[in-house]
C-alpha cells in the first residue's frame, strides 16, 4: 500500500466495548483483552472518528481548532492506532493467523470416582432426562489401579508443568473415601518423584462428611465444592435423597463442621440455580450468614428448554437483576478493601484483570482430561463415560491425540463463526461444550441461547473492574498471578 | 502515554509495545524506566562521542576506560566499522593483546 493511499484514507475505529463506570470512559479491546481508561484527547480523537471520515491531516487539523497541540494529536493518533483502538483504511489489513493448540500439556484430571449418587437431586445432568453418560457394564467405583494409571498418565502427559491437579468427582465422591484417600497419598509420592508438586479439589454433597474425613481433606489441603442451594426450602426442593427427603438437615450440621475443621485450604459452596430456586440474594445471605460459607457460586442448570426446571427468559432476568444487586455489594466491598464472597464477580475480575484473550472457551480437552470409572478418558468430567468427547482410555493406548487435536482444531474460537462479531469472546469464546450439546445436540455450536446474558455480565463487571481501578487500585493486587 | 492509561496487566503489555515505537530514547547509563525502551548511546552509532574521543576531544569523559571499550566494540557489540575487519582484512590485530588493560599498546595499527 502506497504512503499517498494511507494519508489520504480515512481513519476507522477497529474492535472495543466502551464502556462508563465512575465518570471515566473506558475502552475494552477486542481481541486482545487490554482495558484502558481514556485521556480527553483520547475520547475526543474517538468521537472524531465516529463522526465522519477523516484522513490523519484532517484529524490534526481538526482536533487542532479543538486546542490541542500537534505534536501531542500525532503522538495520540500513532498510540491509538498502535494500541489497535483505530486503524487507517488504507492500511493493508492482514488479521494474524492463529494456530490451534497442538500436543498442550495436561494440567488436570477428573477423577470420576464414582457413578453413584445417595442424593437424586432433580436437575442432575448425570441422571436427568439430559443425560449423555452410559454407565451400562462401567464399575460403579473407580479401583485403584485406574486411579494410579490415571495419575501416571497426568504425570507424564503434563511434560515440563511443575505443579499438577487432581479434582474429585462423581456421582458423590465420598461414597468412595478409600480411593480418594489412595489416590492423594499415590499422587504426592508419584509427583515427587518426578519433581513436581500437586494439588487437590473435591466436589461433593457433604451428606458423608464426617470428622475423620475432614480431617483428612484438611491435612491434604484439599480445596472443597459443596453442593448446596440455599435455605431448607429451596435446597430442599430439588437436592433430595432417593426416598424424597430434603438433604439440607442433614448437610448443614455437617458443612459447619467442616468450614470450622478445615482451614488450609479454600471451601465454597455451589449453587445450582432452576425455575424454582432463582431468590440469588436470599441464598447468598442464607449460605455466607447462617451457614458460614466465605465463598459461594451461582450457576444456571444445564437443562434442555422443555424440562420443567429450566430456565426461560423472564426468569432468567430476574436472576440477573440479583446477580447485579449482589455485584454492586462486591464492589462496595472492594472499594473498602473487603473481600466479598460473590465468586461470579472474582472468577470474572480475575480474568479482566489479567485481560485473557480465550481461543477455547475451558481447558477441557486442552490442559484437563476426565476420567471415567473404567478409565475411559473423556473432555471433562461432564461427557465421563459418553460417546461425546471420547479421548482414549487409560489402559488401551493413553490419550488419543488424534482425538484430542481434531477436537482443538474443530473447537478453537476461529472456527466459531457466530462468536465472529461478538466483543465477549475473549472471555467466553462460545461457553461450554456440554451446554451446547445439551441445547444444540454439538459440542461445537456457540451458546447463542445466553449471548445477551453475557455480553450484559462482562458489561456489568468491567463497570466493576473500572470502579474498583480507579478508587481502590490495590484491591486487584491480590489478582496478580506469581 | 499521552491519549489513555493503562488498567489491567494486558493494557501494560500492549503499553510497551506502543512505547518502543513512540518513546523517548535513554542514555546507556540509565537502564529504562517502565514503558521506557532501553537504547544503548554512547557509541558512535548516536553521533556521540565512540570509544576514541569524548566531546572535549580527550578519554575522561568516556563511559568507560577506553582500553575496554575498544573490546567491546570489536568482540560484543557488533559495529565493526569502528574497528579492523577482523572477519577478513585483519584477522590478528589483537593478536599481540592478550590483556587490554594492559597491552592495549601492542593493538596493531592497521591501515584501510
Amino acid at each position: 500500500m502506497s504512503g499517498a493511499t494511507l494519508t489520504e484514507s480515512p481513519y476507522r475505529l477497529r474492535e472495543f466495548h466502551p464502556f462508563e463506570s465512575d465518570g471515566t470512559q473506558f475502552v475494552y479491546l477486542v481481541p486482545s483483552g487490554a482495558i484502558f481508561a481514556l485521556n480527553e484527547i483520547g475520547r475526543e480523537i474517538i468521537d472524531c472518528v465516529r463522526e465522519e471520515d477523516r484522513t490523519r491531516e484532517e484529524m490534526v487539523a481538526t482536533l487542532g481548532r479543538r486546542g490541542y497541540a500537534e505534536r501531542d494529536i500525532e503522538l495520540s493518533l500513532t498510540e491509538l492506532e498502535q494500541s489497535e483502538v483505530i486503524f487507517n483504511s488504507g492500511e493493508n489489513f492482514v488479521e494474524k493467523p492463529q494456530m490451534p493448540a497442538r500436543s498442550f500439556p495436561l494440567q488436570r484430571i477428573v477423577l470420576h470416582v464414582t457413578n453413584q449418587c445417595n442424593l437424586s437431586c432433580g436437575y442432575c445432568y448425570e441422571y436427568s432426562g439430559d443425560k449423555i453418560s452410559q454407565t451400562e457394564g462401567k464399575p460403579k467405583h473407580m479401583d485403584s489401579s485406574v486411579a494410579q494409571a490415571a495419575i501416571d498418565m497426568l504425570i507424564k502427559e503434563s511434560a515440563e508443568r511443575p505443579s499438577v491437579h487432581v479434582t474429585f468427582f462423581g456421582g458423590e465422591t465420598l461414597l468412595n473415601f478409600s480411593l480418594l484417600r489412595q489416590a492423594v497419598d499415590y499422587a504426592k509420592t508419584k509427583t515427587a518423584e518426578a519433581g513436581k508438586t500437586v494439588e487437590f479439589s473435591l466436589t461433593t454433597n457433604a451428606t458423608l462428611l464426617n470428622e475423620q474425613i475432614v480431617d483428612f481433606l484438611a491435612e491434604h489441603r484439599v480445596g472443597i465444592t459443596v453442593s448446596i442451594d440455599g435455605d431448607r426450602e429451596l435446597n430442599d426442593s430439588m437436592r433430595v435423597f432417593h426416598d424424597g427427603r430434603g438433604s439440607y438437615d442433614v448437610i448443614v450440621p455437617k458443612i459447619k463442621m467442616l468450614l470450622a475443621r478445615h482451614r488450609t485450604n479454600s471451601i465454597g459452596a455451589r449453587v445450582t440455580l432452576t425455575a424454582g430456586v432463582s431468590q440469588v440474594r436470599r441464598i447468598y445471605q442464607h449460605l455466607t450468614q447462617e451457614v458460614g460459607f466465605k465463598a459461594v457460586g451461582f450457576s444456571p442448570a444445564t437443562a434442555s428448554p422443555d424440562r420443567l426446571y429450566h430456565i426461560g427468559v423472564e426468569k432468567m432476568s430476574s436472576i440477573l437483576g440479583g446477580f447485579e444487586d449482589l455485584a454492586w455489594e462486591y464492589r462496595d466491598y472492594a472499594v473498602a478493601g473487603r473481600q466479598h464472597g460473590f465468586t461470579n464477580v472474582n472468577d470474572t475480575l480475575k480474568e479482566l484483570h489479567s485481560g485473557i484473550s480465550k481461543a477455547y472457551p475451558c481447558g477441557a480437552g486442552l490442559g484437563l482430561l476426565g476420567v471415567g470409572t473404567a478409565g475411559d478418558l473423556s473432555l471433562c468430567h461432564r461427557f465421563v463415560d459418553s460417546p461425546v468427547g471420547k479421548m482414549g482410555h487409560l489402559q488401551q493406548g493413553g490419550v488419543d491425540h488424534a482425538a484430542r487435536n481434531n477436537f482443538l482444531e474443530t473447537h478453537h474460537l476461529g472456527a466459531r463463526y457466530d462468536c465472529h462479531t461478538c466483543w465477549a469472546r475473549p472471555v467466553c469464546a462460545g461457553g461450554c461444550y456440554h451446554e451446547a450439546f445439551v441445547h444444540y445436540g454439538q459440542t461445537s455450536a456457540a451458546n447463542l441461547h445466553y449471548c445477551d446474558w453475557i455480553r450484559g455480565w462482562n458489561d456489568l463487571c468491567l463497570r466493576i473492574y473500572g470502579e474498583i481501578n480507579l478508587r481502590n487500585p490495590s484491591f486487584l493486587n491480590r489478582f496478580e498471578e506469581n | 502515554m499521552n491519549s489513555m492509561r493503562s488498567m489491567n496487566r494486558k493494557a501494560r503489555k500492549v503499553e510497551d509495545t506502543v512505547s518502543s515505537i513512540t518513546g523517548d530514547v535513554q542514555a546507556l547509563q540509565k537502564r529504562g524506566g517502565e514503558g521506557k525502551v532501553y537504547y544503548p548511546m554512547g557509541c558512535t552509532l548516536n553521533f556521540t562521542p565512540g570509544w576514541e574521543v569524548d566531546v572535549s576531544g580527550g578519554t575522561a569523559g568516556l563511559c568507560q576506560p577506553v582500553e575496554r571499550d575498544l573490546f567491546d566494540c570489536y568482540l560484543g557489540c557488533g559495529w565493526p566499522a569502528q574497528v579492523p575487519d577482523h572477519l577478513n582484512n585483519a584477522p590478528d590485530w589483537t593478536d599481540k593483546c592478550a590483556s587490554a588493560a594492559n597491552d592495549w599498546r601492542k593493538v596493531d595499527i592497521v591501515f584501510p
